[in-house]
């Protein structure tokens, strides 16, 4: 039995290469969000159309992706598709994936969020005369992005961790560099604990984040609100 | 009538909900520039369907339905627009929460009329003064009480400067002792020669401002009387025995 390496623990937790791999998982995150929010916000809307034609390939494709695991969709992308001659880099694999994974959850949250929003607030915005993109615009996505904040603040939560996954297909995020400094020393539990506090860290930094930003949003609607409506 | 002072018209409409439920049978209705026009009638008859099939917010199965002559129902009328100078005040008021007072009274006459936020604020503070809530102009409507509420919505509909206005309602969700507030509102407007579409249960209201009112029943129009001829001689026996329920106290 080796037993715990204090000195070991503290050079790794302090390790460069490590903190490198820590602000690469924390760059998949934002871009796992953002793209998915993005692609997330157009399968909502096609979901949401009484058009079949577009219903119908929003709901296929929101059933691919939520139901199968990322770690398959990965390998597909990664290490599947160049038999078939479309060839991704690991960083190209890993953004796809994330991104389409993620967008299959999140269309769901944001539609959710819309179909939330009564039906008497967008007559009341075509009463006025507003178009379409408008009424959507300045009086359903507002209230639409209150109702998903909290459910959007636990897909980064989720999201920071699930990148994990793309060390399998060797991206070089924080797991990954946690692997390759083991053949260092060996320092198995050490080495795992510092990648834990890393992902701890980010997590509980985000929770922060997110409490500011609910209250934010909360306040728009009055100190006497009880809800919308 | 004379051509010119036809405001809104609806010829022969028909609509159903679903293959077999008819909501609106054959209703035919003229209302005139400035004119007045309450209708009433047993829950479930039909009305707010009317009203809101006036400015398209619900579609209709057949039949014509024009807004200072232009054709609702025809799909290549520019309805945002036409909308834009209907104002309508809705049974719940509909503010839009995640906005100001101001705010809710700013944001249809810049995004939709295209004016710039200065003049929007002037027209929308002296809206506010006119139905009194200037105090309130920074707050949120959730900070507001139902008849304040209320007497912002219809603000907010006559920012867009509308040519008619069409109340769904206005006064059902509130409180008996804010009806007034609102009601008082809407009887000024009257009297500036608005033309007015109000669906409503007030009969005082009904009887003191409205030019015609128009019954309905099971979807449709029984009977179109004068103000006072209508409560006072009643001509169908069903208008009847609905004034005789709602006036008997």
């Amino acid at each position: 039995m080796k037993g715990w390496n204090w000195e070991g623990f503290f050079e790794y937790l302090t390790n460069y290469y490590l903190l490198e791999g820590a602000l690469i998982t924390l760059g998949l995150t934002v871009f796992a969000m953002t793209a998915g929010l993005f692609i997330g916000f157009f399968v909502a809307m096609m979901r949401m159309s009484r058009y079949k034609i577009l219903s119908a390939p929003a709901n296929f494709y929101i059933w691919i992706f939520r139901g199968t695991p990322l770690l398959v969709q990965l390998i597909i992308i990664y290490t599947g598709l160049p038999q078939i001659g479309i060839k991704f880099t690991v960083i190209q694999s890993t953004l796809l994936g994330l991104a389409l994974c993620e967008a299959a959850y999140l269309a769901e949250i944001i539609r959710a969020g819309i179909s939330a929003v009564p039906t008497g607030q967008v007559n009341a915005a075509r009463a006025i005369g507003m178009r379409e993109s408008q009424v959507m615009r300045y009086v359903v996505a507002p209230q639409a992005l209150r109702i998903i904040i909290p459910p959007l603040g636990n897909s980064v939560n989720s999201v920071l961790k699930t990148t994990s996954i793309a060390s399998i297909i060797s991206m070089e995020e924080l797991l990954r560099r946690t692997q390759v400094l083991i053949q260092e020393k060996f320092l198995v539990l050490e080495l795992f604990t510092v990648a834990a506090l890393y992902y701890l860290a980010m997590t509980t930094a985000w929770e922060l984040i997110q409490r500011r930003i609910e209250k934010r949003f909360g306040k728009a609607y009055g100190p006497m609100s009880v809800d919308a409506h | 009538m004379q051509e010119q002072t036809k405001m809104i018209e609806l010829q022969s409409v028909n609509k159903w909900y679903g293959p077999s439920f008819q909501v609106l049978k054959n209703c035919s209705l003229t209302v005139g520039k400035g004119e007045v026009v309450v209708i009433c009638g047993p829950s479930g008859s039909g009305k707010s369907t009317l009203i809101k099939c006036v400015n398209a917010l619900e579609p209709i199965g057949n039949g014509r339905i024009t807004v200072t002559g232009v054709e609702v129902s025809d799909p290549k009328t520019d309805m945002p627009k036409l909308r834009s100078k209907v104002g309508m005040v809705f049974q719940h008021f509909e503010l839009f929460p995640h906005m100001t007072i101001l705010e809710n009274l700013c944001v249809g006459q810049e995004k939709v009329l295209g004016r710039s936020p200065k003049e929007a604020l002037v027209k929308a503070n002296a809206l506010l003064e006119r139905v009194g809530l200037t105090d309130h102009a920074k707050k949120y409507p959730s900070q507001l009480s139902g008849g304040q509420q209320q007497r912002v919505a219809i603000a907010r509909a006559l920012a867009m400067d509308p040519v008619a206005m069409l109340f769904d309602e206005p006064t059902s969700a509130l409180d008996p002792e804010m009806i007034n507030e609102v009601l008082d509102v809407m009887v000024a407007l009257a009297h500036e020669g608005m033309t007015m579409m109000v669906v409503t249960h007030e009969m005082g209201f009904a009887r003191k401002v409205a030019d015609r009112i128009v019954f309905m029943d099971g979807g449709e129009i029984v009977e179109i009387g004068g103000g006072d001829s209508f409560f006072d001689n009643p001509q169908t026996e069903r208008a009847k025995s609905f004034l005789s329920k709602i006036l008997a106290h």
